[in-house]
C-alpha cells in the first residue's frame, strides 16, 4: 500500500482522475440543461455510445481527430432530435423512452462495429498539449498542463454553462421551461422549442462525451462506456442541477475510476479484488444517490411534458 | 406557430406606443369585441354564440358559476384556445389570436387564477421572460429600472430582486399584474383575482384597478362573489353554461338579482341559523403544535374547543395551518405538542381508525385527493368507511345485495346526480363528488364533525345543499368544526369565529361580534386584544 503514496503515484492518479473525469464532465453538463428544461434523459449511455462508434470509426477512416470529434457531436446532434421527438412531440413518458435509447445505442455500435471493423483496430487517439515551460513544471505541470484539448474545452464549459443558464434570454427560459412551463408559454415563450434546444445540445454534448472516451482510449468495444452515461445521469443529482456541482461529482467518480485502475496496476488488488474493487464507481453510485436523493432543488416541471390543452 | 414577438429588451420603447389608436371618446370603436364565440370541448360546449364588448376605461365583469364558461371566453381572448367559431376585433379591427404572444402583441395582459409566475425566479426575471434581451443576455439591470417605474406610477410596491417563492400571496399578484403593465396591456382580464386575497387586499386591488381604468384601460373581471361585482363593476355580463343569459350594471340590479341570474332560479342569499344551547364540549384541541411539510412550524400553541350544537368557523387565508389543523385532529400529521381530545378522553397517538372510531368524521379540503378515490365508483366511494363493519362485510366477505341498498338510499337522501352506483366518481361533476363525500362521512354515527372547504369550487346550489346539510347536524346536537377560506360562509354559518394567522389563533369571536371589518382585519394578521368571548 505504501507504493501507493508516493508523490509520483499520487500526482498520476490525480492526473488521470481529471482525464477520466471529462467524459462524466460533458455528458453531465449536458443532461443537466436538458433536465433544467424539463426533460430527463436516461439515455445518456447509448447516445455516448453512438458518439464514441461515430467519433472512432471516423477517426479510424480519415486518420483525423478533429473530424472524429465533429462526428460524435453530429450523431449526438442526431439523437437529440430523435429524442426530442420522441418526448417532446410525441409526449412519450421521458424514463422508459430513455431506456429505449440506451438500448438502441447499444445494439446499434455493436451491429456496426461487427459489421464495418469487426476486429478492433487501434486508432491515433487524442494527445495530451504541449504547453512547453507549463507542461513541463514539476507535479503542477502534470496535474494540469498536460491533458488533451477536449479536457480543457470540457472544464471551461462549466463556467459557460452556468453562464448561459443564468445570465442569458435562453438559459431564463430553460429555467422557466423546466419550472413553469404554462407561466412561460403565458409569456410567449415557445415551450417545446426551447426544450427542443436544451435536448439537441444536451445530446451534442454526450455525443462529444462518447467520443472523448472512444478517441482517449484508441479504441472501440462493445458497451465502450460501461456505465457512465447511467452515472452521468446521477451526477446532475449529485451537483443539485448546478454546473459547478456537477462537475465536483465528476471529478470525484473520475478520481475514484483512476484510483482503482491505480491500485490494479501497482499489484496492490489483484484478482477477485480487483474486480470488486472495479465495482467502486458504481457502489459510490448508489451511496452519492442515496444521500441526495431529496431532490433539492429539482426543476418542478421535470419529466412532466407541456401541452396548451386546446 | 408562433409568430415572434416584437418587444424589445427592457427600457425600449413599448412596442404600442406608435400604433396606439387614440382611446376614449376620440375613438368610435370599443376597445374589444368578440362576437359569437363557441367553442366546444369533447362532450361540452363552453361556450355559445358569446358576446363581449369592453369600452375603455370600464370595469367589465363576467359573472358565473363554476364551469359557465368565464375562464374559457377568457382564454380564447389570451390565444390559450382557439374558438371554434366567432370574431374577435380589437379597436375595430378584426383579429387572429392564436397565442399568448399575439394577445401580448395586441396590448392584451391576463392575471391567472393560477398566478403563472416562476417560483424559482426573481420578479424581474419572471417581468423579463419571453422578452429578446440584447444580444441574447439577459441584463436585469434595465428591466429592474422599468420595473420600478411602472411599479411606482401604479402605486404596486415589490422588490424586483426577490424571489417568487418569497412572497406572499397578494405580493405575488402585483408581480403578476406588474408583468402586464410592464408590456403595456391595455386590455387587462383579471380570472378570480380576489379569490386568494384578505378583505383589506381586496381594498387595495380595487384601488390599483380604478386607478388602471382612470388611465382609459379596460378590464375584464371575472369573479362569483357579488358583494364585490356590484362594488367594482361598469358593466356585467352573466354566463351560464356556456352562454350569456344577461347583461345588466351594478345600478339595474341587487345582489339576488345577479344570483338568480347566475344559478337560473330564485336564490335567497343569507341564512337564518336559529339560536340553540350548546351542549357538553366534544372537540377540545389543546395548544396544538404541528410542523408543515417543510419542517416548519405550521401549528403554534393553537387551541379551540367545539361543544355540541355549535358550529366553529376556522377562518382565514388559505396556507395558514388550516390543512395541518385538520390533518393534525384527524391523525393524519405527527403532533409536536399539545393535545386533541374528543369527548373529554385524550387520543394519544391518533390515527385517522382510531379517531373516527371516536365519532369523528372528517370532509377533507381536497375531496378529489383526500376525500373520494376518482377511480373509483360511487358504491365503491359511499361504503369507503363502514365497508369492513356488519351488516356490509359478514365474514371478510362484502355483501353486495346490502351495500347497493344502502348506496341508493345515500344517493337519493343526499341527491347525488349520478347515472349509476357503478359510475366512476371523477366523471361526476365537482358539487356531485363533494355530496358522495357528504353522504359518506355525515350518514355515519359520528357527532364531530371536521369539515375543510365545503363548497370550494361547486356551484350555488350545492353550496346552498351542503349548508343545509350542516345546520342539519348542528340542529341533531353535533359539533362541528368548519375550516374555510370563504369569508361570508364562515360568519354565515358560524356560532364562533376563530381567526388562524400564520398558525395561530387570532381571536375566538361569537357570532354577533364577528363583523366583516374585524375579521378581514384579523385574517391580514393584525392583532387585537383578544376579548374574553361571553
Amino acid at each position: 500500500m505504501s507504493d501507493f503514496f508516493t508523490v509520483s503515484v499520487l500526482v498520476a492518479t490525480l492526473a488521470s482522475g481529471i482525464r477520466l473525469a471529462t467524459p462524466f464532465l460533458l455528458s453531465a453538463l449536458g443532461e443537466t440543461i436538458g433536465q433544467r428544461a424539463g426533460v430527463l434523459n436516461l439515455g445518456v449511455e447509448g447516445v455516448m455510445l453512438i458518439g464514441a462508434y461515430a467519433a472512432y470509426i471516423t477517426a479510424l477512416r480519415t486518420g483525423s481527430v478533429v473530424a472524429g470529434v465533429m462526428a460524435a457531436m453530429a450523431a449526438g446532434a442526431a439523437m437529440g432530435v430523435v429524442y426530442a421527438f420522441i418526448t417532446v412531440v410525441m409526449h412519450a413518458t421521458q424514463g422508459i423512452s430513455g431506456i429505449g435509447i440506451f438500448l438502441f445505442g447499444l445494439g446499434f455500435t455493436d451491429l456496426l462495429f461487427r459489421q464495418q471493423v469487426g476486429t478492433p483496430v487501434p486508432i491515433d487517439g487524442l494527445r495530451g498539449l504541449d504547453m512547453g515551460g507549463l507542461s513541463d513544471l514539476p507535479v503542477v505541470g502534470e496535474l494540469f498542463f498536460q491533458h488533451s484539448a477536449l479536457t480543457y474545452v470540457a472544464f471551461a464549459l462549466v463556467p459557460v454553462v452556468w453562464f448561459a443558464m443564468n445570465r442569458t434570454t435562453f438559459g431564463l427560459n430553460v429555467r422557466a421551461v423546466g419550472e413553469t412551463p404554462e407561466a412561460a408559454d403565458t409569456l410567449g415563450v415557445r415551450v417545446n422549442v426551447v426544450r427542443t434546444q436544451a435536448i439537441i445540445i444536451g445530446n451534442v454534448m454526450a455525443g462529444l462525451a462518447g467520443g472523448t472516451l472512444a478517441l482517449d482510449v484508441g479504441i472501440f468495444q462493445q458497451n465502450l462506456t460501461s456505465g457512465q452515461g447511467f452515472i452521468a445521469v446521477a451526477l446532475v443529482y449529485f451537483g443539485a442541477w448546478r454546473s459547478s456541482g456537477v462537475m465536483a461529482g465528476a471529478l470525484l467518480f473520475g478520481v475514484v475510476s483512476s484510483t482503482v485502475l491505480q491500485l490494479k496496476t501497482l499489484g496492490i488488488i489483484v484478482g477477485a479484488n480487483s474486480t470488486i474493487a472495479a465495482m467502486a464507481p458504481a457502489i459510490l453510485t448508489i451511496v452519492v444517490l442515496v444521500l441526495v436523493s431529496r431532490r433539492i432543488g429539482a426543476p418542478s416541471a421535470l419529466t412532466v411534458p407541456f401541452e396548451r390543452d386546446n | 406557430m408562433v409568430e415572434p414577438t416584437d418587444n424589445t429588451a427592457a427600457g425600449a420603447t413599448a412596442p404600442h406606443s406608435a400604433s396606439a389608436e387614440p382611446r376614449g371618446q376620440a375613438s368610435a370603436s370599443p376597445m374589444l369585441e368578440m362576437t359569437g364565440i363557441t367553442k366546444r370541448f369533447p362532450g361540452v360546449v363552453a361556450n355559445e354564440n358569446v358576446d363581449l364588448v369592453v369600452q375603455p376605461g370600464e370595469v367589465h365583469t363576467l359573472l358565473g358559476e363554476n364551469g359557465a364558461g368565464k375562464s374559457t371566453l377568457v382564454k380564447i381572448l389570451y390565444g390559450l384556445y382557439r374558438p371554434d367559431e366567432g370574431e374577435i376585433k380589437i379597436g375595430g379591427a378584426p383579429v387572429e389570436i392564436p397565442s399568448p404572444a399575439a394577445a401580448i402583441e395586441h396590448g392584451i395582459g391576463m392575471i391567472h387564477q393560477h398566478f403563472m409566475l416562476v417560483p424559482t425566479l426573481t420578479v424581474a426575471e419572471n417581468v423579463a421572460l419571453g422578452l429578446q434581451g440584447r444580444r441574447g443576455l439577459a441584463d436585469m439591470g434595465p428591466v429592474r429600472d422599468r420595473l420600478m417605474e411602472v411599479s411606482e406610477r401604479h402605486g404596486l410596491a415589490i422588490d424586483p430582486d426577490a424571489y417568487i417563492w418569497q412572497l406572499a400571496v397578494g405580493e405575488r399578484q402585483r408581480a403578476e399584474i406588474l408583468k402586464a403593465l410592464y408590456r403595456e396591456a391595455r386590455l387587462l382580464v383579471l380570472d378570480e383575482p380576489t379569490a386568494v386575497l384578505t378583505p383589506p387586499e381586496v381594498d387595495d386591488l380595487f384601488a390599483t384597478l380604478r386607478s388602471l381604468t382612470d388611465e382609459g384601460r379596460g378590464l375584464i373581471f371575472i369573479s362569483h362573489k357579488l358583494a364585490e361585482v356590484m362594488d367594482i363593476s361598469n358593466q356585467i355580463t352573466v354566463l351560464r353554461d356556456g352562454e350569456v343569459v344577461g347583461r345588466t350594471t351594478p345600478a339595474e340590479t341587487t345582489r339576488e338579482g345577479l344570483a338568480s341570474m347566475m344559478v337560473g332560479r330564485e336564490v335567497r342569499l343569507g341564512r337564518e341559523v336559529p339560536d340553540q344551547d350548546v351542549g357538553d364540549q366534544r372537540l377540545v384541541v389543546d395548544r396544538l403544535r404541528v410542523r408543515g411539510d417543510r419542517g416548519n412550524i405550521s401549528l403554534d400553541d393553537f387551541s379551540v374547543q367545539v361543544a355540541s350544537g355549535e358550529i366553529v368557523g376556522i377562518a382565514g387565508v388559505s396556507g395558514n395551518g388550516q390543512r395541518e389543523l385538520a390533518e393534525a385532529i384527524f391523525g393524519l400529521r405527527p403532533i409536536e405538542s399539545g393535545t386533541v381530545q374528543v369527548r373529554g378522553e385524550t387520543i394519544a397517538a391518533p390515527s385517522p381508525k382510531q379517531v373516527r372510531r371516536r365519532g369523528v368524521a372528517f370532509v377533507p379540503e381536497e375531496r378529489m385527493r383526500h376525500g373520494a378515490v376518482g377511480e373509483m365508483s360511487v358504491s365503491e366511494n359511499l361504503m369507503l368507511v363502514d365497508y369492513d363493519k356488519p351488516p356490509f362485510a359478514r365474514g371478510g366477505l362484502l355483501q353486495f345485495g346490502i351495500i347497493a341498498e344502502r348506496c341508493w338510499e345515500l344517493v337519493r337522501r343526499f341527491t347525488v346526480k349520478t347515472p349509476a352506483l357503478s359510475t366512476e366518481t371523477s366523471h361526476l361533476s365537482g358539487g356531485n363528488i363533494q355530496k358522495v363525500v357528504i353522504a359518506r362521512e355525515f350518514s355515519a354515527d359520528a357527532d364531530v364533525l371536521v369539515v375543510a372547504q365545503p363548497t370550494r369550487g361547486i356551484d350555488i346550489g350545492a353550496a346552498e345543499y351542503v349548508h343545509e346539510r350542516l345546520l342539519e347536524k348542528r340542529a341533531a346536537g353535533a359539533a362541528v368544526l368548519l375550516i374555510t377560506e370563504d369569508l361570508d360562509e364562515a360568519m354565515q354559518l358560524s356560532d364562533r369565529v376563530v381567526v388562524i394567522f400564520e398558525g395561530q389563533a387570532m381571536c375566538d369571536l361569537p357570532r354577533a361580534e364577528a363583523t366583516t371589518d374585524r375579521v378581514g382585519l384579523l385574517m391580514t394578521g393584525v392583532s387585537e386584544e383578544v376579548p374574553t368571548p361571553a
